[in-house]
Parts: C-alpha cells; sequence; structure tokens
C-alpha cells in the first residue's frame, strides 16, 4: 500500500496554553502505538503564553515524510488568533471543522474553505467532570473518530501525565471518555487507518535525531546560546552528554560558543554547538577562525524565518547563503543538510566525521519544520559501537621535523595536529596566515600555499555517494535540498502513480560542490525543476554557479512559514513540462 | 640548568613585532621565569590570545597556543580547559581585547570561575591599529584623530569589575618590576580558580608619557583579602597605579563532572515506541 492511499491529516489549534501541542504529542503517541507511522508539526506564535499554537499531524499506516496539500479536519479550542496560522491549514469543501460550541464566531478567513462545521460544548462537557479538560475532551473525540484503541490512549495520558499526580490523570481520562463517548453523526472521509505494523519504530524529532547523530559521530563537548528553534536539541543533549563522559556549557553568547567550541576542538575532544540564524551571523567570525587555524567542529543550524529576528517559531531554508558564503576571505567548509528525520542522525554523524577527517568546519542546515517535528519513524538500523568512530582526526604523536608542522603540506592537505600534552609536537594554532610550522607570515608564497592546502583537502577527498539521494531516472528531473527533499519524494511518487515518472536528485552536501557528480546525473536530464522554500531562490544561484544545468529549468522557490506541499510541486512540474500530469 | 637558561627554554624562535621599549617583552620574560619556577611541562601548557600586540605572545612561547580572533581568547581558553582539564591555560591579551571587545567573556569568565590565568598587558591604547583610545583610555586623552575632543567616558575599571563580577584572584602588575610580576604570575597559577592580572605594560610609542610610569607606580598599600567590601573599598580608593595582590578568595573553581554512566544505545531505546 502506498502512501497515498489513505493518510489523515489533522490539526489541533487553540491559544498558547490551551493544550493543543500536548494533544497533539498524545495522538500521535497513541497512533504509534497502534502499529501507525505519522508525523506532528507545531506553529506556535512567539508569545510564551495566550499566543496561537497548532500541532499538525499527517498519520497513515505507511511512513509518512512530509505534509499533505490539504487538512481533513481541524480541532479548534478557541478561534483566538486564528487568522495567524489559517493560511498553514489548508482547508477545503471535504474537511471537518470541530469547534467549540462556547466560541461559535468562527472567523471568515477558516469558513471561506466551505469546510463542513459541527459545534460541539467542549467547555460545557469539561465543567461537569472534576478538574476537567478541554484538551482530553477533544483528544478522546479524535481518537473515537480514528477508531484509535481506548486502552491504548488510556496508557499513553496515563504515562503522560505521570508527573501530575492520579487526580489529574484521573480528571483527564474522565475528560477522554466523555470525548470518545460523544454521539457524532459524522465521519471522517477516509476513517479508520487500516493496516498497523508491529515493525520496530521510533517517535522522535529533528532535533533529537541531529543530537543523537552528533554523539554517534563522537561529540563530546557542546557549548551553546539558547535560541529558538534550536534550544531544545540543547535541552536534549545536556542531560544526556554528562551520562556518557562528555559536558555542555551554556555559554554568555554565540561568539562564546563557538570559540569555546574551537578551544575544546583544539584540545581533542570532538565538539559542536547548535544555534539559529542570528547565532549562525554571530559565530560567523569564529567559523572563518576554525576554517583559517583548521579546527574540527559542527555548527547544527535550525534555520528559523529570516532575516534578522525573522520568524524564530516557523520554518525556512533561507540560511543556505550564510552557510556557504558567510565567511570573509577563501573559506572553504562543510556544509550539510538532513533530508528527513532519519537522515538528520545519519547526516548529522558524518558531519561530525568529515569534520574530524578534513579538520575544518561543518555546518549542517537543519530547520524548524524538522527540528520541532516529531516523527515516527521505521528504527533506524543500530550504529555499532559509537565510540570507536571518534578517533578520525589525524594526530601525529611525535614530531618528524623540528619545529612542528601543524600545518603541512602533503598529497592529501590534511596535516597531522597534534594535541596539547604531546611532547615535542608544541605548536600555535593561528588565524593570521601562516607557514606550515604555524609562524605568522604575510609573505604571498604562503598565503598561496594555505589557501590551496585549505582547498584541495575538501576538493581532493572522495565523499562518495553520500553526497546526494538520487532516485528514478528520465528526462524530467525534480532537483533539491534539505527538508523539501520530502514534499519532493512524495511529489514523484505521485506523478509516477499517474504515469509520469521523474528523476529526484536531493543533494546532501552543499559544500565542497559535487560538480562532476551531479553533471553526471543530469547528463540525460532536458528539464529541471528546482525546489527550495527561499524567497531569493538561493539553491537555484548556488546552483547555477557551480553546475552546468539543463537548458530548461524551472525554480519553485516559496519562502516560510508555508510548508512545501507534494501538490504545489506536482502543479510547478506540470507548468514546466508543459503537459497535464 | 640555572634558572634564567630554563626560563629561556619556554621561548620559541619567533622573534616579536613589539617596538623597542614595550612593556611586553618583560611580561613574555616574566611570564617564562614563573614557569621555570613552577616547573611546567611545556607540552602540558598552552597559551592563548585574541587580537592586538600583546595577544602575539603566545607565538613567542616554545608551548601549545592559540592565537585567535579579537576578543575571544577567554571562550577559546575555557573550552580548551573544559576539554583537558590537566592542562595549565593561560589567557593574555590587551586592555581592548579584553575589555573593549571581549568585554562580555571577561564578566561572565570571572563569575564562571574556571581555574584559568588572564593576563592582560594595559597601555590604555589600542597599538594595533595605530593608537586609538581603548576603554582604559582617561577621558581627556586627545591625541587619537579618532577620538579628537577624548573619549569623554570614564575608564573601565578592571579590578572593580572583575571584583564586581566575581573573580576570585585579582591582582595589578607592573612590567617596570619584573620580579613583583613574576611572583604574581605565580600565585596565579596556582591559585584554584579564574586568576585575573592586570599588568601596567607601557606603550613607548603612542603613549610616550607611560615612560614615566616606572615613577608612578607604587605598590599596593594592602595584603590581600578574601573581603569583597573591603577589596572594594580599597580599589575606589586607589589611584589605579599599584601593583600587588588585592584580592584572593577560595570560591571553588567550577568544573564540569561526567562519568560514563550510560550508553549512546540506551537513549535510543527512548525513541522505542
Amino acid at each position: 500500500m502506498s502512501i497515498l492511499s489513505c493518510t489523515q491529516s489533522l490539526a489541533v489549534t487553540g491559544s498558547g496554553g490551551s493544550g493543543a501541542i500536548t494533544v497533539g504529542n498524545m495522538l500521535l503517541q497513541i497512533a504509534a502505538s497502534s502499529g501507525l507511522y505519522g508525523i506532528m508539526r507545531r506553529s506556535v506564535g512567539p508569545q510564551i503564553r495566550g499566543g496561537e499554537s497548532a500541532a499538525l499531524l499527517r498519520l497513515s499506516a505507511q511512513p509518512v515524510s512530509g505534509p499533505d496539500d490539504r487538512f481533513d479536519l481541524l480541532l479548534a479550542f478557541d478561534w483566538l488568533n486564528a487568522d495567524r496560522f489559517a493560511l498553514e491549514i489548508p482547508l477545503d469543501s471535504a474537511s471537518l471543522i470541530i469547534s467549540d460550541s462556547a466560541h461559535s464566531e468562527i472567523p471568515d478567513v477558516i469558513l471561506q474553505s466551505g469546510a463542513r462545521v459541527i459545534q460541539i460544548p467542549l467547555q460545557q462537557m469539561a465543567a461537569d467532570i472534576s478538574g476537567g479538560r478541554v484538551n482530553m475532551i477533544g483528544l478522546g473525540l479524535l481518537c473515537a473518530l480514528l477508531e484509535l484503541p481506548s486502552e491504548l490512549s488510556r496508557t499513553v495520558i496515563r504515562s503522560t501525565l505521570a508527573s501530575k499526580g492520579e487526580a489529574a490523570i484521573e480528571a483527564a481520562l474522565q475528560s477522554f471518555d466523555a470525548g470518545a463517548r460523544y454521539e457524532t453523526s459524522f465521519q471522517l472521509p477516509c476513517p479508520a487507518l487500516q493496516g498497523g505494523t508491529t515493525a520496530a519504530r521510533w517517535n522522535i524529532s529533528g532535533n533529537e535525531a541531529c543530537a543523537l547523530g552528533a554523539l554517534q559521530g563522537g561529540v563530546r563537548f557542546v557549548a551553546a546560546y539558547p535560541i529558538t528553534p534550536a534550544t531544545d536539541l540543547l535541552e536534549w543533549l545536556a542531560p544526556r552528554i554528562e551520562k556518557i563522559g562528555g559536558s555542555l556549557l551554556q555559554a554568555e553568547d554565540e561568539l562564546a560558543s563557538i570559540n569555546m567550541v574551537i578551544g575544546a576542538s583544539f584540545g581533542g575532544v570532538c565538539s559542536m554547538t547548535a544555534t539559529s540564524g542570528p547565532g549562525l551571523s554571530l559565530m560567523a567570525e569564529g567559523i572563518g577562525l576554525a576554517i583559517a587555524s583548521e579546527i574540527p567542529l559542527v555548527v547544527v543550524n535550525v534555520t528559523r524565518g529570516g532575516p534578522s529576528t525573522g520568524i524564530p517559531t516557523k520554518s525556512e531554508q533561507s540560511d543556505l547563503n550564510i552557510a556557504l558564503y558567510g565567511q570573509h576571505g577563501d573559506a572553504p567548509h562543510l556544509v550539510l543538510a538532513p533530508q528527513n528525520i532519519s537522515d538528520c542522525i545519519q547526516t548529522t554523524r558524518w558531519a561530525v566525521q568529515l569534520a574530524e577527517i578534513l579538520q575544518t568546519p561543518a555546518i549542517v542546515l537543519s530547520d524548524q519544520f524538522l527540528g520541532q517535528s516529531r516523527f515516527v519513524i521505521p528504527a533506524p538500523e543500530p550504529v555499532v559501537d559509537s565510540d570507536s568512530i571518534a578517533r578520525l582526526r589525524q594526530i601525529q604523536h611525535s614530531a618528524s621535523a623540528t619545529p612542528y608542522q601543524r600545518y603541512l603540506i602533503n598529497d592529501s592537505a590534511i596535516s597531522p595536529m597534534a594535541l596539547p600534552g604531546t611532547a615535542g609536537c608544541s605548536y600555535t594554532a593561528d588565524g593570521l596566515e601562516h607557514t606550515c610550522t604555524g609562524k605568522p607570515s604575510s609573505i604571498a608564497t604562503d598565503h598561496h600555499d594555505q589557501l590551496d592546502k585549505r582547498q584541495h583537502k575538501l576538493t581532493r577527498y572522495a565523499f562518495g555517494t553520500q553526497w546526494a539521494e538520487v532516485q528514478g531516472s528520465g528526462p524530467i528531473a525534480i532537483l533539491c535540498w534539505g527538508s523539501s527533499s520530502m514534499a519532493v519524494l512524495e511529489a514523484a511518487e505521485r506523478l509516477q502513480q499517474s504515469g509520469q515518472p521523474v528523476k529526484v536528485i536531493a543533494i546532501r552536501l552543499l559544500a565542497p560542490a559535487q560538480t562532476a557528480a551531479l553533471e553526471r546525473e543530469l547528463q540525460d536530464v532536458s528539464q529541471l525543476l528546482v525546489v527550495e522554500q527561499s524567497h531569493s531562490q538561493q539553491f537555484y544561484r548556488y546552483l547555477r554557479a557551480h553546475y552546468a544545468l539543463p537548458a530548461q529549468v524551472q525554480v519553485y522557490a516559496k519562502p516560510g512559514p508555508l510548508a512545501i506541499t507534494p501538490g504545489q510541486i506536482c502543479q510547478a512540474l506540470q507548468a514546466l513540462s508543459g503537459e497535464s500530469i | 640548568m640555572n634558572d634564567l637558561a630554563k626560563a629561556k627554554t619556554y621561548k620559541s624562535e619567533v622573534k616579536p613585532i613589539w617596538c623597542p621599549g614595550c612593556g611586553d617583552f618583560a611580561v613574555l620574560s616574566a611570564l617564562t621565569k614563573a614557569f621555570a619556577y613552577l616547573d611546567l611541562d611545556k607540552k602540558d601548557l598552552a597559551v592563548i590570545s585574541g587580537i592586538g600586540c600583546s595577544s602575539r605572545l603566545p607565538a613567542y612561547l616554545s608551548s601549545y597556543g592559540f592565537h585567535g580572533i579579537h576578543g575571544r581568547a577567554l571562550p577559546v581558553a575555557a573550552g580548551l580547559k573544559l576539554a583537558r582539564p590537566e592542562l595549565t591555560v593561560i589567557a593574555s591579551g590587551g586592555d581592548g581585547d579584553g575589555f573593549s571587545i571581549g568585554g562580555n567573556h571577561f564578566l561572565h569568565a570571572c563569575r564562571r570561575n574556571l581555574d584559568l590565568t588572564y593576563i592582560v598587558m594595559d597601555n590604555e591604547v589600542y597599538g594595533m591599529t595605530k593608537g586609538q583610545a581603548s576603554p582604559t583610555t582617561k577621558p581627556d586623552w586627545v591625541d587619537s584623530p579618532l577620538t579628537p575632543h577624548g573619549t569623554g567616558v570614564r575608564p573601565f575599571q578592571p579590578a572593580a569589575i572583575a571584583l564586581a563580577a566575581g573573580a576570585s584572584f585579582i591582582a595589578r602588575g607592573f612590567s617596570g618590576d619584573p620580579n613583583g610580576m613574576t611572583k604574581l604570575i605565580i600565585d596565579a597559577i596556582q591559585h584554584p580558580g579564574f586568576a585575573f592580572i592586570q599588568v601596567l605594560s607601557p606603550c613607548p610609542t603612542y603613549r610616550p608619557e607611560q615612560k614615566l610610569w616606572k615613577n608612578q607606580v607604587s605598590s599596593f598599600p594592602h595584603a590581600p583579602t578574601d573581603n569583597p567590601l573591603e577589596a572594594a573599598t580599597r580599589l575606589y580608593a586607589d589611584d589605579g597605579m599599584s601593583s600587588g595582590l588585592i584580592f584572593q578568595s577560595q570560591y571553588p573553581a567550577w568544573q564540569q563532572t561526567s562519568a560514563v554512566t550510560a550508553s549512546i544505545h540506551q537513549f535510543e531505546e527512548e525513541f522505542i515506541v
């Protein structure tokens, strides 16, 4: 069965504090326990309390990648600030809206979708229960509609609310039951999700996945400053990294974070930081220092809407330019992007390994969509002994020349990097241009030699087939990167089913550009669609700079915070090929 | 090997770029004497700096070193110390690097109290960019075309600010008193926590009037105290031109405790549905 055959897209909304996100998390966990896959995206306002919040779910018996084009159901606990997320929840005449009859004034922006509205007295029902909660009544309603087993739901409620005490759990269960028992005269267009699996699955967010990948890669030191939407990555890491012999420090700012990471990595401990756009801007100079002084490190950037403070709580792919070109001078480094949740683990792990091998910073471009969504995914393949792969750095334990040649130029262009504590190998790492011993130098030949060396270590390295995920073949191709790859792959599946096969090339390694490899993949392609979530076509311009593209190229570039959906990509491809798909 | 010969082994072959008469030569020399006195193994020693004349110092030593970017010596030093607590880590730099562009790190390094030594060579001027006012420059100094009317801003008070920010070792040294400075550096390295030394280090090129400091600097007229209130009173009564150990307190040095009590595999199990 394809993922296209039956998926349910549900939105649960309410003002901040209404418990919409809690319902979303619980519903995802209940669905997962009953053998389903799914995702839950979060769209919240900037306020801590009282703003808008929306849990956006898509459930299926098959693995789900990104969001669908439309929603089957919207459950709204109230309509405060509904205009702020209305565009993110596309409804149509086949959709259902469940509204609390206590908040009957449904905004026009919602009503104009033509969706059918059902009023249910949620607040009144909650008032009839001691400690009753509207959101748990809503959860009961949804579980009944989706025909999810109620004993599983009760288990999830109990475990989620374990710390709240027995009275709260009892009230939640009573509320849940009231919702589940509510006599409804309506059904979802595609009611029960059949075909649940017993296969091993994980319930994980992209931020957790990047953090896990970093630990698997060998990261044992983290310094970082809180920033939305990267904070929960750090909050997952902090209590765990210290249990495996590492440490995480909350620094005074991002300037300190990146420089602490540089210091720790200079000391030989595999190190990283995580941040988002504004923090990446502040780290730009430090990343340049790590490039010049050849210090391995990883920066996970969970991209949010920019520029400036932008939209901290919502997603965009608009930090590509700064990740690629954020340094002054000629500053070759690594830029990688995960394409889905399990790839957050793999790509971050690979980034750590590449940084260590190549002695240079690696920027991992995740985004708010990947980072803060929870996904139920097939359990990833276990990684063999993570601790054994932490030592990829070329370390020299004894000096072969005096003074020690830290920046020795050799065939691989990767020099030995002695760790402090090694006798006879002491050197001063420097952001000043230097000779092969690290001595500051402004001599042209030293500059040229070291520029060549820092470039060559990246261009001479064989990155293998992981630079991209390539699927399908034929003269029509879609080129994408990062989180929008998920919608692209689903679009490709829909097109395949309608007899229009397309090739998909999703680039994982953005820098250094893999020109020969991509051009090989584009050899037989005559029509190309480029998909990205940015306003100024950053990805397309990057492609134009580094690769020879087919004559006919169409760009589908849309800024955040609206998700790129499979249907939009199918339409864009239709426009490109000029025929009905 | 006599002490002087031993001290010399901590110097590298790189020739300093400093001007003749620069106070930083004496700081370099005092550092190496302190290392010799403490018999530090230079493989276990790292000196970290930012940008400026005085920040060139690590290259002139035969220990491990890091010459980073402007203002960020302390975070690099902190990261290294956290990663490798067994190393002796010293951060050094100038007044612009430490108190202006790196001011925030200075505050937080004082309160974090990692076991580091921070030596600031203070000459009240930006030398490398050819003579602009620094945070410690007097408000009526008009010799820089960048501030033709003087800064008009009260100078930064390094020792008082370090005290307020929670530093556990605060001293002031003078490059014209190499023996006193060596002693302070020894005490600072031995201090189990963040040790801050402001060294009055004249710039003969852009602040030639500082050549007179040798007649102006006196000994700090009090024995060191561990009472912050007393230290504050003394510092506010002081003209900033006295040298000695001002404040030392045994706040516990901050360190991260981590022991292996779990495996990554256990974290993975948390995700299983």
